[in-house]
Order: C-alpha cells, then sequence, then structure tokens
C-alpha cells in the first residue's frame, strides 16, 4: 500500500507501524466520572468496543521509519482504497482534545 | 546424442551445441531450447511420475502450466526440485533428474499405486486413514510423504545470492506476446515510462510459436523486430525472464526476476534472482491465453500434449514430437496443429474433430464428429482409438497426440484482488472480472481477444485508454495486418465412453470419476470440489485442469458454467523460490545486528555473546581454568559484591523528554506520580497499557527543569517509544513535550559493587560523595577531565551502584579506563547472567514477570498506581477481576532441599495435590543459582502468594519430569532493608 502523507507526499506502507481505530484518539479523561463503575464502563467502551467495518475505516497509522507522525489515515478495508490522510494531532485538536 | 527429433527451422541456434545429462544419459541441444523441448528433440517423452499413481508422464506443454514435466535441475548446493523441465533454458552442462520415482523413471515401484487406485480415488485419505488416531502421525504420514512426493531438497545451503528491488514506471505491461508488444510500442512512443515484464527468455509470446504472419513479416520476426525497436528507447526497460506474481495495493506489483537460472552458475556480483516490487500509475495485463485439454480415457500418456504446444515445439524449437500425429480439437484453432506439422514434413494420422459442422481442411483425414475413447502405450503413446461419428471405433497408431479443448485467458493477476472472472460464451472461458485491481486492464488473448488482430489492436487501445487516463498524450500507431479468425469452438469437455481413468488435473491426479465421486457426495461448490478432489491444488495452480473440472461438474449438476463459478487466483502466479522471498534477510543478516559500545573490549576479553533482540550482548566473561559458564557467572557475582563489577547496560531505552509540560505528560504515561520529582533526582516508573496490564518499567531523571530522561527495558524501547508518541500527538495534542530516542547516542554502564564510589571517583571530575551524590541522585557531569557525561545513582544488583553515560563514540575508551582504574579493587566485568542472578536476588522485575498479562498489583507494586491523577491503564487497573485477594502474587521461591535445582516454567502445586489444572497455583517466572545462598532460587507469581510466604509447596515441572518442594519466601532474597544499596 501507499500512503499519501501530509508533508512528505506518497510513503510506502512499509514504513508505517498500523496501530488501528482511530476512535482511540477519544480517551476519556479518567478523573472526569462520578464513580469507579462509571469511569470502567467509559473506558471498557472506549477500549474493546470497536466497529469493524467492511467500508470505509479511519485508523492511526505511525510514520515510524520516517517522521514519526501518527496520521488518521481514511481506508476502505474491502478495496484498501485510501481517500484521507491526515494528522492525527490535528484530527485530535478538531475533536477537542489539548492537554 | 542425434537429435532424432529436429527438424528445419525454429528459433535456436545451431551453430552452438550444449551438453546437458537427464538422469544420467548425455544429450544435446542448441541455445534457444528448453530442457523439454531438448529432451524431445532427443527422442525423450518420458519425463516424469505423476503424484499420486506415479503415472508415467511427459510433458503436456511447452509454458509455464505445465503439470507434468517436473524435475530436478543440477546437483550439489544448487541442486533445485520442482522446475518445470518446459520454461528451465538450457545451458551447457546441466544435470536433470527425474524425481518422484524409485528405482527409475522407467521401472518405478511405486507404480503399484496405479493398479490399487480404486483405494486412492477422491477423499480416500479422509475416509481411511481416520482411525485409529495415534496411527496417523508415526505410521500413516510418513509413509504417505514417501509416497506421495516431489522433488528433494538438497539440505545444502544455497550458495547464491538473491536480490530486492524496487522499480517505478508510468504503465506496466504484462507480458510480451502481439497485445504487450504493440501496448509497449504505444506506450512508449507517446513517451510514457513504460516496463514491459515477461515470463519468457524470449519476447514474443505465441507469436515466436505460431506460423502466421505480422504485416509483410513472419510474426516471430516482427517481434524481434518490435523488440529491437524498443530497447532502443530510453523510456522502455524491456524484462525479460520475469514472471509478475501479484498485484499488490495502489499499483504495486511483485515481480521475480531470474537473472541467472540460465547460467550455470551466476556471474561475479550477480544475483541468481531478484523479487521486484514495481510502482505503476497504470497497468496492462497481456498474459495471454492457455489452451486446455479434452479429458478421455488414458489421456496422459507421454506423447499427448495440448494442440497449440506441439506447435510450438514445431515452429519455435524446431522439434517433431513424434512422425506421425493426430489432432483431437472442438475449435478449429486445433487444426492449425495439423496444417503446421504437415507442412514441416510429419504425417498426420487423422485430426479428430468433435464437432459436426465446418469445412472439412484439405489433404488431411479430418473426421468431423469424432472423439478419442482411449490410448495405448506405457511409457509413451503408441496407439489412439477412435470413435467415429457413426458408431464405428478405429485404433490409429501414432506416436503424438495435439488435444485442444480451447483457450482460457490468462486473467489470474486481473483476479487477485478477488474479483470474480466473468464467464464469456463466445469463447466458452472465464475472461478478466470488472472490479480487479484498480487502474489494471487486459489486453489480447489475456481479455478474450484471441486473433492476432485483435491482440494488435486492442494492445494499442488499451494503452492509449491508459495514456489518457494519465493524463498524457495519445499516439495512434499503424496497426500491422493480421489474421483475424474467429475460434469456431463447439463446447466438449470430456469423452464419457470408457471405464478407465481420465485426467483433469494432470499434476495432482484428478480424474473425471472424482469429479463425479464429489458430486456423489455433495461437493458440488466449486470450493468444496477443489478440496475434496485436490483439483488445481499442485504446484500448476490447475492451469490446464480447473476449467475442465468446473465444467464436468457443471453438467453433473444441470448448471451452466457461470452458474457453477470459478476459484480464483492468488499470488504468487508461478511457484518462487524461498530464496527470493528472503533476498538477502538471511544468516546473519536476517536481521540487522546491534553492536554495544564495549563489544570490541568484550570481544577481546573472550566474553560469550547473546542475542537481546537486535542486540548482541555479553553474556557472561570466561577466565582461564573456568570450564562452565556457571563458574565464570559465579565469579562475577561474588566479585560485584565483594568489590565492584561493570556492566554495559546501554541497550536500555533511553528517551530524552523536554518541554513546558513533560511532567505532566509524564503523569499520565506513567502511573506514578513524577511531576513531583526534584531536579537531580531519579525514580523508578512503571507504565501501564490502558487495559491496566502492565507495559514497561524502568526509571526516569529530572535532569533540569524542563529535561528529563527516561529508560525503558530493552525490549520494549521501540514500542514504549511509539507509545509516548502516540499519546503526545493523539492524546494531548497540545502539550508542550518533544521526545527524541537516544538509546544510541550514549554508552551506559552500570557499575555495582560496595567499591563502586572508589572506582568511579577515578574517572569522574566532580564529588561524588555520598552527601554530594546521594542515592537516586542524578546529573550532568564530565569524566576523565572534561568530557560531558551524565551520572545516575540507581541500583538493579541491589548494590551501592550507579550508571554512567558517556556519547557513544566515547563508550570504548571508558570501559577500559573504568577497568583499568578499577584494577587496584579487582573489578570485574559482568554479563546478563549475572545481571539476572543479581535482580534475582534482588526480588527485581524483568522481562519475565513484565510478559504481558500482569498488573502492578501482580508485581506487589499495586500501590504505585496513583488514582489521584488520570494515567494511562489508571481506571482500567482496578477492575474487579485483577484485584483479586487470591489473585497472582509475585513471591520468592527457594527449594526445602538447597541442593536440588528448580527448573523456570514449574508450576506451583500444593503437597499432595495431583498435577491438573485445577490445582495450578501459579508458576516460576524466574530461576537462578544464587552463589550467595549456595542455592536455586527464583521468582514466580503465585495465587494469593503473599498470604503463603513461609509455606511449603511443590514445583513440578511435567515437560521437564522435575519435582522439587519448595518453601515459599519474600522476593526480596538479598538485604531487603536495602542498607547496601544507599551504603
Amino acid at each position: 500500500m501507499i500512503i499519501n502523507h501530509p508533508l512528505l507526499g506518497p510513503r510506502d506502507a512499509q514504513e508505517f507501524t498500523y496501530l488501528g481505530d482511530a476512535a482511540l484518539i477519544d480517551r476519556p479523561d479518567g478523573m472526569a466520572f462520578p464513580d469507579a463503575t462509571a469511569a470502567q464502563d467509559a473506558f471498557h467502551d472506549y477500549l474493546y468496543l470497536r466497529d469493524n467495518p467492511a467500508g470505509e475505516h479511519r485508523e492511526l497509522w505511525f510514520h515510524e521509519q520516517g517522521d514519526r507522525s501518527w496520521l488518521v489515515v481514511t481506508r476502505n478495508t474491502v478495496t484498501h482504497e485510501i481517500t484521507k490522510v491526515e494528522f492525527a494531532r490535528d484530527v485530535a485538536r478538531s475533536r477537542g482534545r489539548s492537554k | 546424442m542425434t537429435q532424432e527429433n529436429r527438424i528445419k527451422g525454429g528459433q535456436i541456434d545451431r551453430t552452438k551445441t550444449l551438453r546437458f545429462t537427464f538422469d544420467g544419459h548425455p544429450y544435446t541441444g542448441h541455445p534457444g531450447d528448453t530442457l523439454a523441448s531438448a529432451l524431445l528433440a532427443n527422442g525423450v517423452r518420458l519425463m516424469g511420475r505423476s503424484f499420486k499413481y506415479h503415472r508415467p508422464r511427459g510433458p503436456l506443454s511447452a509454458g509455464s502450466e505445465e503439470p507434468n514435466a517436473i524435475v530436478e535441475l543440477r546437483t550439489g548446493a544448487r541442486q533445485e526440485p520442482n522446475t518445470r523441465a518446459t520454461v528451465a533454458e538450457l545451458f551447457d552442462g546441466l544435470e536433470a533428474n527425474s524425481q518422484n520415482r524409485f528405482p527409475s523413471l522407467k521401472f518405478d515401484l511405486m507404480g503399484i499405486n496405479d493398479r490399487l487406485s480404486p483405494f486412492f480415488a477422491a477423499g480416500f485419505y479422509y475416509k481411511t486413514f481416520m482411525w485409529p488416531a495415534a496411527f496417523w502421525e508415526k505410521i500413516y504420514e510418513p509413509i504417505i510423504r514417501r509416497a506421495a512426493g516431489l522433488g528433494s531438497l538438497t539440505r545444502e545451503e544455497d550458495p547464491d545470492q538473491y536480490d530486492k528491488g524496487f522499480l517505478h514506471c508510468d504503465i506496466l505491461i504484462i507480458g510480451a506476446g502481439p497485445a504487450g508488444l504493440m501496448a509497449t510500442l504505444t506506450a512508449a512512443r507517446a513517451g510514457a515510462r513504460v516496463i514491459l515484464a515477461d515470463e519468457d527468455f524470449r519476447m514474443g509470446g505465441r507469436l515466436n510459436a505460431e506460423t502466421l504472419t505480422v504485416g509483410n513479416h513472419s510474426g516471430a520476426d516482427w517481434a524481434e523486430d518490435t523488440v529491437r525497436t524498443l530497447a532502443q528507447m530510453p523510456n522502455v526497460r524491456l524484462m525479460p525472464r520475469t514472471t509478475v506474481l501479484g498485484a499488490m495495493d495502489h499499483g504495486i506489483y511483485s515481480a521475480v526476476e531470474r537473472v541467472s537460472d540460465h547460467l550455470p552458475i551466476p556471474a561475479p556480483g550477480k544475483p541468481r534472482q531478484i523479487l521486484w516490487r514495481i510502482y505503476s500509475a497504470h497497468a496492462i495485463l497481456a498474459a495471454g491465453a492457455t489452451e486446455r485439454p479434452i479429458a478421455f480415457e488414458n489421456n496422459d500418456r507421454p506423447g499427448i500434449l495440448l494442440a497449440g504446444s506441439l506447435r510450438t515445439y514445431a515452429n519455435r524449437y524446431a522439434v517433431a514430437v513424434g512422425d506421425r500425429v493426430a489432432v483431437f480439437t472442438n475449435n478449429d484453432d486445433g487444426l492449425r496443429t495439423a496444417t503446421d506439422l504437415q507442412a514441416k514434413g510429419i504425417d498426420i494420422a487423422a485430426v479428430i474433430d468433435t464437432r459436426q459442422e465446418g469445412d472439412l481442411l484439405p489433404g488431411i483425414r479430418h473426421l468431423k464428429g469424432a472423439q478419442v475413447i482411449d490410448t495405448k502405450g506405457k511409457l509413451g503413446l503408441k496407439s489412439i482409438t477412435i470413435r467415429h461419428a457413426n458408431g464405428r471405433s478405429e485404433t490409429l497408431s501414432v506416436n503424438a497426440l495435439g488435444v485442444s479443448g480451447g483457450w482460457n485467458p490468462n486473467l489470474n493477476i486481473a483476479s487477485h484482488h478477488r474479483g470474480r472472472p466473468v464467464w464469456n460464451d463466445a469463447i466458452h472461458a472465464f475472461t478478466p472480472p470488472t472490479g480487479g485491481p484498480k487502474n489494471l486492464t487486459a489486453a489480447g488473448a489475456a481479455a478474450g481477444a484471441l486473433s492476432t488482430h485483435a491482440a494488435l489492436q486492442t494492445g494499442a487501445a488499451q494503452a492509449n485508454a491508459a495514456l489518457e487516463a494519465l493524463g498524457l498524450k495519445t499516439h495512434t500507431p499503424d496497426l500491422p495486418k493480421a489474421e483475424d479468425a474467429p475460434l469456431n469452438l463447439t463446447p466438449f469437455w470430456y469423452v464419457g465412453e470408457g471405464k478407465g481413468r481420465a485426467w483433469i488435473d494432470q499434476q495432482n491426479d484428478v480424474t473425471v470419476k472424482d469429479v463425479k465421486l464429489a458430486k456423489q457426495e455433495n461437493f458440488t461448490s466449486v470450493e468444496h470440489l477443489k478440496r475434496y478432489t485436490t483439483l488445481g491444488m499442485a504446484t500448476d495452480q490447475g492451469k490446464t485442469g480447473n476449467i475442465l473440472g468446473l465444467a464436468i461438474m457443471a453438467e453433473l449438476t444441470g448448471r451452466s458454467i457461470p452458474q457453477t463459478g470459478t476459484t480464483i487466483y492468488r499470488p504468487p502466479y508461478t511457484p518462487v523460490a524461498m530464496g527470493a522471498l528472503a533476498g538477502r534477510s538471511r544468516g546473519p543478516e536476517f536481521k540487522p545486528t546491534r553492536l554495544t559500545p564495549s563489544h570490541k573490549w568484550a570481544a577481546e576479553q573472550g566474553a560469550i555473546f547473546v542475542e537481546v533482540g537486535m542486540w548482541l550482548r555479553a553474556q557472561w566473561f570466561p577466565k582461564a581454568g573456568e570450564t562452565t559458564w556457571r563458574q565464570s557467572v559465579d565469579r562475577e557475582v561474588l566479585q560485584t559484591r565483594a568489590s565492584v563489577g561493570i556492566c554495559d547496560v546501554t541497550t536500555l531505552g533511553k528517551i530524552d523528554i523536554q518541554g513546558c509540560d513533560a511532567g505532566a505528560f509524564l503523569d499520565r504515561v506513567y502511573a506514578n506520580t513524577f511531576s513531583t520529582l526534584p531536579i537531580g533526582k531519579v525514580r523508578y516508573g512503571l507504565m501501564l497499557r490502558e487495559d491496566g496490564i502492565v507495559m514497561d518499567d524502568g526509571t526516569t531523571a529530572r535532569m533540569g527543569e524542563n529535561e528529563w530522561v527516561m529508560t525503558t527495558t530493552t525490549a520494549n524501547a521501540v514500542p514504549v517509544f511509539r507509545h509516548l508518541e502516540y499519546v503526545r500527538q493523539c492524546l494531548y495534542p497540545d502539550m508542550d513535550v518533544q521526545l527524541i530516542s537516544t538509546t544510541e547516542a550514549w554508552a551506559q554502564f552500570s557499575v555495582a559493587g560496595p567499591n563502586a564510589r572508589k572506582l568511579l571517583q577515578k574517572v569522574v571530575d566532580q564529588d561524588i560523595s555520598d552527601a554530594a551524590f546521594p542515592y537516586m541522585a542524578c546529573g550532568n557531569i564530565t569524566v576523565c577531565g572534561g568530557l560531558r557525561a551524565r551520572l545516575f545513582r540507581i541500583s538493579f544488583s541491589g548494590e551501592l551502584a550507579y550508571e554512567i553515560a558517556v556519547p557513544t563514540r566515547y563508550g570504548d575508551a571508558l570501559i577500559r579506563e573504568m577497568m583499568k582504574a578499577g584494577e587496584e579493587f579487582g573489578a570485574v566485568a559482568y554479563g546478563t547472567e549475572s545481571l539476572g542472578v543479581m535482580r534475582v536476588e534482588k526480588g527485581h522485575v524483568a522481562g519475565n514477570e513484565l510478559n504481558g498479562q500482569t498488573t502492578a498489583l501482580n508485581m506487589g507494586l499495586g500501590k504505585m498506581v496513583s488514582k489521584k491523577k488520570d494515567s494511562i491503564g489508571m481506571v482500567l487497573s482496578q477492575r474487579e477481576g485483577l484485584n483479586a485477594d487470591d489473585g497472582l502474587r509475585l513471591v520468592g521461591v527457594k527449594p526445602v532441599d538447597p541442593s536440588k535445582p528448580l527448573t523456570a516454567g514449574s508450576h506451583f502445586l500444593d503437597i499432595g495435590a495431583a498435577p491438573v489444572a485445577a490445582n495450578d497455583g501459579g508458576w516460576l517466572t524466574s530461576v537462578v543459582y544464587s552463589p550467595h545462598l549456595k542455592s536455586s532460587i527464583a521468582l514466580g507469581y503465585l495465587k494469593n502468594g503473599t498470604a503463603r510466604i513461609g509455606q511449603k509447596m511443590r514445583a513440578v515441572n511435567l515437560l521437564a519430569k522435575t519435582e522439587v518442594e519448595v518453601e515459599i519466601v519474600s522476593p526480596h532474597f538479598f538485604d531487603p532493608e536495602g542498607d547496601r544499596l544507599r551504603g
């Protein structure tokens, strides 16, 4: 596969390490829950309940043999067609993450 | 040595004679020959024995689809089994041997399988070798493996080199027949960067095998001229002897180039083969078509070939497979074999044409509505029996028979992305799917355009379509005039008559009867048919036989062929040598080797090295007179604890972490708190995964307000760095934190033992007294009069200990300087074994305990997980299931009888409890011999372990057959109060 890096252009997938669903970006705040059960339920859902679509999937790739940026790659799991590549940091910020 | 079957013409170089042997007999051939063509020229038709029944077989084809003529090439280390004689290029001195026969090809004892064939029908193994189960591994399987086989391995190391390479182009063209050549010419003249790859050593495809003309030339001459023109164009790369193996994603194709297989040994500095990764914007599949046979009784005798292959041998290789030939066909293309061979002066006994309609060939005995119903000739065809349209039978004496059931487009690569081939009623064959690999189009016979004109026309058209898609200018070439005859095929798959076997898949010995049996037992889906009968599962992947099996199944079940469907294809198109896939990643170069900065010095000391991931680390340092590793390790441990020892710990991961938010960042990635750590101090940290399991541990030092240095375990240096980047970029994108891996930037040594300070003070420029540099202190220092260095007062051994780091290029100098400074103390170097002994004596966890299944609580470190702040893994580490009171806890273990050795991996059992899983109490993770306690000691995870300290249990290892009575103790065997490390 070829991943079109936002800064570096088309790069072979061999340069990257795969992590998984980009929903991992939406990590809950562990201190934001009224009790341990609520926190554990939220983290359980966050960590284990993933969609497994036959089709478009947003996923995290790490340019390990490159510039060390984490990317959100929108890839069709059936055809492997990649329609969008974004910096994970930009995606995280757009989803309200900061410090 | 007479080449008695050699005829006039052909594309062989008669000015040179090549000598070769087959099963020890000497023969000759010419450049341009394959092994198969040269053997046929010498009158050798028998080339192999079949896989299951050991039937005598000769070549069926003249190409890479060959199921039968599978031989061993060369001898010694270069011996290669399972090669197809039909594509093995002849060279002087080639030694080839038949395989799967004993004692000889002509007399094979396992030929008895053929007589026992009623027992070996499809499903035989499944039904027969079911019982008793214990017989399978020891009795049935070895017998079957010996009897049913292919070639044998040399078991010597492959002396040749294999390479991998990368190529880029606008258009990749797969196949150099008329379609591929025309496509290349069109694209190249338009200025596109083109790669033309063909598996053959001579480009031209069927043009080399036919007498058809292109323009005013013979097809072969036109191909040669075109190749010469293309070779002079700088934007064209011609790759003969290159098989495109598969379509990967995004326009990437894999291909193997046989650089040196046509030579006795590769030229100096040249690889045997190259595995190419070709990046293309567009690809055109022009891989041609493969002829398919018709099944009839005893249709597998040497001398029975595909009709088109008989033409190939006659026209290209100047070989008459027989001097009296018949042709059995259901289409017009088969008729060409009769006319071509007759024009070469070969006697055509008859053309047996299954069709009633159509014109008769002039001057040839052309039998309409006839069938071949049986053949004779044990080691080679002697006669055929035919059934005339009027029902009369007749036996004809012939020594070669050409069979044509039509042509199947070579669409394999087009279905590598699971595209389903589409049935084409005009040619009665499957054609490439729509929705195949993106930007791959097909041209010529591969697309179902079977005439020469259609090949040239579609080649040019597809090239122009590709050029247009790429935004390049197009080029309209003058299409040379060529034949455009229709195929005129009336489907005919198998002859129903006769009780004997009619072969479909000759490599896997699948017959019409097997398909009938599969139908009878309701294995009617193509996928079931394939697996039940092994149809298409041999190394040829059913290139000639698959469609026959599907068509027969369709007929038996009353469905059409498209309703029946077809199995699809996966890479590779043809078998690939493992060496080509490995490339240069073999032996010591299998993976990169990382050497520690003190490696050279350690090697000079005679150190024994151990692989730790990619690293080579000193395992121990034997001294004169020491005959076992234990003697060396005991000495290193005792001397370190008595005085001082030095160990290279460079392999531990080091990550510089800087920025205003570095402290807050560390609080998130570590379970314990770091932001409160004073400058100049080090703290042990525990890193969890989000699921609450321990990921890694290590120390992190605060070198300045916003400057931190993290260490990781050797194994996790890369994953931890990746994780930190993930947390930084994906979770806390606005934190001011910068990371850089400095594992290879610093040479780091552990200096441990009561005299560690005295030794180090001799090389460190600053005061490192306990007052100036207390336990868990860190700082930037200088050594040897000004060299910048880092010092950390941390201890993994339980001794007064430091870790000192200098820029890597000074690591070798520093170890020599420290060993010199340590001479007066009797300083020793110690390796990973002693490191392990001392950490177990001290009760520190390492890789065996951090096994990806254990929590902080399991390790006795539960209190380290701060609940006052959010950190990765904090929430889920509190899950009930991970916090059971009677869960696993880290304990120490020692044998009740100190002379008894412990075995790592042993399981805890209560005294008297049966060794069954229900009674399992946990296991021993790390076992060492402690020279201080003069006994084997261990760490282990034991259910409710802390409460069981002081109790006696058994450590049982059913694999090693050991059982030792043990006492559960604290994991801190040595200096539990920690007085020594604070000394």
